[in-house]
């Protein structure tokens, strides 16, 4: 323990901090009123005078530009919950596939995450998109009965109804992120010592109830955290939806923004719109780490 | 560990501070900055063929950047010293009020919100072509105008007068519809060559141009039905009396020399001409042989031969990008001269 001494060098950085920071506050306020800017949110409230391609409410154009941000905003976060519970299966089964006794699951498994990994997100979105989704051809296509049926102009899943966008976006995000969280999972799996491994299997216990009952509980605290920051990333990937035509927060506010010219505006919203979504991500995993994590602490 | 961790603060702090150092260059006209600099910043788009469009060389060429050439002959007498700055839709109103460049050159439509103060607030230069928002549709689908397209789903480019436009007809005529928005054209293209929508939407140009990249031109049709009026035009950011007068002018002079019948190629013969004869008082005026009409703008006298000789009259610009030989063939029709039918004119250099 060093002897406690006066705290200059915190005072002196507390003191740059907030010179900067109030720089950088003072920059935009004599900066907006140079540009004859001024900060508004009147705009918010006149009729948007745009279509969008698909609303879980009910949407029209002379709705107001903050009804058309919300509307958006649901669109977003639909893509964002389903995106999160496919990449955590795919994530979950590569991951414990790495891991498996099988070699050519483990082999599968590695191939995936490797090629996956190496390639930027906007790509495997344009890829999914332009020629996996729009390569179908536009008469619709059953490959399995009545179960599915494919074609450039949309999807439907045990009659469920869904956008080629929404469907690029929703494949896209999950093979991404599943990547990662099976590289998480591994990582989790690896913490766990190899004894316990060894203990299951020497008792003949399936390798998939070894897994359930005595590896995962033991591996979740590694694994949780770095989860919940896969889930994180998820959602802010998810912005680059505009890039393949889905009516997501981004897209729309982006429109809005160069309909009003109410650029500074606009930025704000999406902020908060995202701070508000990932905290709602945040705080669900929150609540599942003290469901999972403590008790199997515990034992 | 700490002391360093401190440094590094230290440093990024002061990277912070300087980066913000470049502002308020009070109200000096931007004309002043350009010449100081001795460059032109011209925003462009980059991306439309015949109107900027970046060559194989590496620079870029078009309708839109012969004018950024033309204010950078009539502002720094050098049609070379133009830096383009390739911007999206959404970008370039923010990177003209932020001062990142000195204007913009994009097939922009002068419009009212963006004009007025309460509005974008930007000051717009003469228009320099006028266009109309079309549709386009493969030749063999049937679909003959607007009514055909009902509930049919239409690709439009995000953060343009597009999408409102395209509502505005399908709301006025009560048709549902469902826009595929896309960010930029080239996807719009791509979502409309891959039959994800019946047709795509934007400036007829702009159809025009993207279809002569097509594989096959001849099997899309544009529809006869115009969604809007687009006069696209160059503009300045607001408040700068000086830039968006001579960028007026500027316009103004390459339309005159048409009208005049000056050419790249006959400017300097036409010069001559003037200095040779006091009788020819317009011509005079016009190249700036004797009295003092441009200094008024803040410009040299005989700026107009600069950029005419620069880029030549506005026929020989539209020809050079858009004639019937270029890569893109646009019909003149409302571009020509008034005189030729059209609506293209200027008030005189008196």
């Amino acid at each position: 323990m060093k002897r406690k001494r006066f705290p200059w060098l915190e005072i002196v950085l507390l003191i740059l901090v907030l010179t900067l920071v109030g720089i950088l506050v003072n920059n935009l306020a004599v900066n907006l009123i140079r540009t004859g800017l001024g900060l508004s949110f009147e705009w918010l409230w006149q009729p948007a005078g745009f279509a969008l391609s698909e609303h879980t409410l009910p949407y029209q154009p002379g709705d107001s530009t903050a009804w058309a941000l919300l509307v958006s905003w649901l669109n977003s976060l639909r893509v964002i919950a389903c995106s999160i519970v496919l990449a955590t299966v795919l994530g979950v089964g590569a991951g414990a596939a790495r891991r498996s006794l099988n070699p050519l699951l483990r082999q599968l498994a590695a191939l995936y995450v490797g090629l996956i990994r190496q390639i930027p997100l906007l790509l495997q979105l344009l890829f999914w998109y332009f020629v996996a989704f729009l390569g179908l051809p536009s008469e619709p296509m059953a490959p399995v009965g009545a179960l599915i049926s494919l074609s450039n102009q949309g999807v439907a899943i045990l009659g469920l109804n869904l956008s080629v966008e929404f469907s690029a976006v929703l494949v896209g995000l999950s093979v991404f992120t599943g990547a990662a969280i099976a590289e998480v999972v591994r990582g989790g799996l690896d913490s766990v010592p190899k004894g316990q491994w060894e203990a299951f299997r020497s008792l003949g216990i399936s390798e998939l109830l070894g897994l359930k009952k005595v590896v995962l509980p033991q591996a979740l605290p590694a694994i949780l955290p770095a989860l919940s920051s896969q889930y994180l990333n998820l959602a802010k990937n998810s912005t680059l939806a505009i890039a393949v035509g889905f009516a997501d927060l981004y897209a729309v506010s982006d429109t809005a923004i160069t309909q009003t010219g109410r650029a500074i505006e606009g930025f704000l919203i999406l902020l908060l719109s995202f701070l508000a979504l990932n905290l709602l991500i945040n705080g669900g995993m929150q609540v599942l780490n003290r469901i999972v994590v403590r008790p199997a602490q515990r034992t | 560990m700490t002391k360093r961790r401190s440094l590094i603060s230290l440093l990024s702090a002061c990277l912070a501070i300087s980066a913000c150092a470049t502002l308020g260059d009070g109200d000096a006209s931007r004309v002043d900055l350009i010449r100081k600099r001795g460059e032109l910043r011209c925003g462009v788009s980059g991306k439309i063929p015949g109107f900027s469009f970046l060559q194989r060389d590496g620079s870029y060429a078009g309708l839109d950047v012969d004018l950024c050439k033309a204010f950078a002959a009539a502002i720094i007498d050098d049609p070379s010293k133009v830096q383009y700055r390739p911007l999206t839709a959404p970008e370039r109103f923010t990177a003209l009020k932020t001062g990142e460049i000195d204007l913009l050159s994009r097939n922009t439509t002068f419009n009212l919100s963006r004009d007025a103060a309460g509005g974008n607030g930007v000051s717009f230069a003469p228009v320099v072509f006028h266009d109309g928002q079309g549709l386009l549709v493969q030749r063999n689908s049937g679909i003959r105008s607007l009514k055909d397209l009902k509930g049919q789903s239409i690709c439009v480019g995000s953060g343009t007068t597009t999408e409102q436009n395209l509502n505005d007809a399908f709301q006025s005529l009560g048709l549902p519809y469902k826009p595929i928005k896309y960010q930029d054209l080239n996807q719009v293209v791509a979502g409309y060559l891959q039959g994800r929508c019946q047709a795509m939407t934007s400036d007829r140009s702009q159809l025009a141009s993207a279809r002569s990249g097509f594989e096959r031109p001849e099997q899309h049709v544009i529809l006869g039905d115009i969604l809007s009026k687009e006069p696209l035009a160059p503009l300045s950011s607001g408040g700068d009396q000086q830039l968006s007068d001579a960028m007026r002018w500027v316009v103004y002079a390459v339309i005159t020399a048409e009208e005049m019948g000056i050419t790249q190629a006959n400017v300097d013969n036409k010069l001559q001409e003037a200095q040779n004869n006091p009788d020819l008082t317009k011509l005079r005026r016009f190249l700036g042989v004797g009295g003092d009409l441009k200094k008024k703008l803040g410009l040299s006298n005989d700026f107009v031969v600069n950029v005419i000789r620069a880029t030549g009259n506005y026929g020989e610009i539209y020809n050079r990008h858009l004639g019937p030989d270029s890569a893109v063939p646009i019909p003149r029709g409302l571009n020509q001269l008034h005189r030729d039918g059209g609506v293209i004119t200027a008030p005189p250099f008196q």
